[in-house]
């Protein structure tokens, strides 16, 4: 009686592990198609599919986001602070789109190097705070940097 | 030892769980009703508001219960069914059947209203990145064993055939918990885990917390209620149940 309870005990066991090593290389094999976007640097080292539609994710460059003269396409930079890609857009926007924050865009990459959006979500981070807690972090940011600043002069 | 074991065996008798669970469930009931009222007070009224998202952010204090309770409750379903399969109780299995729609129940909610928050911060209800899908799945999961538990009519058969599917099923649970981190995903990292201090104004956490209590109680009780109609419907023909209805 006991021993085939072991038995059984090792067949579940067993499995699991089994299972857990079948999981770990078909995760690992897929692990590129399992991406939801590409970074401005993977486009730039050719990473992306080129000549289909893709998603890239960044952070959008501050001061980037600019009108046309048309008044409803949009061009912003898309940026992980190593390389930039410029964006252009014609539709609506989430209300989290905002410059410095993530953000997702689908389309295609011209030959041009400009990629041409057909949708864009905002990426917002797990951090949540008041306001003025935001505010405050911004202000002991200004004064760090300010003091650093103060300190360079003076070497 | 051999007391220790005599106990654990007692409770593992549907006969001795019964009145047992009977007299938990309004204590878990309670607790519920306290710990929600308290979560959702602290959360809707207290908590303040977010820098980024507004009063939109809210839900977070419905939906990260919600995810929670379903990954969790699917390990607790997968622990019963596996312990049914090794030994033979017939407790367990009546346990994984009563906690898997509540499980579905947790799911479904963590999609439903993760759509409702999605929409309007990401402009976006759904989209297939690796941590909405992995739960969507998880939902799958949870409706698979329930379809093939009732499709199989000699109980025995139908827990060992949903013990296998939940227990081959718990590899989705480290995909879904660790999906924001191995791949780059739409949906933002988490605020809270073991590894790090979470990255919450304090009141926000406690509101979480609480919410997540009530959860917990919540699932125990329904739990508990739906493992005591299974146990009567199961053992209907023995002694034990005989005598409680002649009671009656």
């Amino acid at each position: 009686m006991l021993k085939a309870r072991h038995k059984r005990i090792a067949l579940i066991v067993g499995g699991l592990v089994i299972l857990a090593g079948v999981a770990t290389l078909v995760l690992n094999a897929f692990q590129s198609n399992l991406v939801f976007f590409f970074s401005p640097t993977q486009v730039a080292a050719g990473e992306a599919p080129k000549g289909k539609t893709f998603r890239i994710g960044g952070l959008v460059k501050e001061g980037s986001i600019k009108r046309e003269a048309d008044g409803v396409t949009l061009r912003f930079i898309v940026t992980d602070t190593e390389k930039d890609l410029t964006v252009a857009y014609k539709g609506i926007l989430p209300d989290l789109f905002r410059e410095g924050k993530g953000a997702v865009a689908q389309g295609k990459l011209g030959d041009d190097g400009l990629f041409v959006a057909s949708e864009v979500l905002a990426k917002h981070d797990e951090n949540y705070m008041p306001p003025e807690a935001t505010k405050a972090l911004d202000d002991a940011g200004n004064r760090a940097a300010a003091n650093k600043a103060a300190q360079t002069l003076k070497q | 030892m051999s007391n220790r074991l005599f106990n654990w065996f007692k409770y593992a008798s549907p006969q001795s769980f019964y009145p047992v669970a009977g007299r938990m469930i309004p204590w878990f009931w309670a607790l519920a009703a306290v710990f929600g009222v308290a979560g959702l007070y602290v959360g809707f009224l207290v908590a303040p508001t977010d820098a980024q998202q507004g009063e939109g952010y809210r839900i977070i204090f419905l939906h990260v219960p919600a995810s929670w309770m379903s990954m969790f409750i699917y390990l607790v379903m997968a622990f019963w069914a596996g312990l049914g399969l090794a030994f033979n109780t017939r407790l367990s299995g009546m346990m994984a059947s009563a906690l898997a729609p509540t499980g579905a129940l947790f799911a479904f909610l963590s999609l439903w209203t993760g759509a409702l928050w999605g929409k309007p911060m990401w402009g976006a209800w759904w989209v297939w990145d690796a941590r909405l899908t992995s739960e969507l799945i998880l939902l799958f999961l949870y409706i698979g064993f329930i379809a093939l538990q009732s499709a199989i009519d000699d109980p025995r058969r139908a827990d060992k055939a949903g013990a296998i599917l939940a227990l081959v099923g718990v590899v989705n649970i480290p995909i879904i918990y660790f999906s924001v981190k191995w791949w780059n995903t739409l949906h933002q990292g988490s605020s809270v885990s073991l590894t790090k201090s979470p990255s919450m104004a304090a009141t926000m956490l406690w509101g979480m917390l609480l919410c997540a209590l009530a959860c917990w109680m919540y699932s125990i009780a329904v739990a508990l209620m739906r493992a005591r109609g299974i146990m009567l419907e199961r053992e209907r023909h023995t002694e034990w149940v005989r005598a409680l209805l002649a009671d009656k």
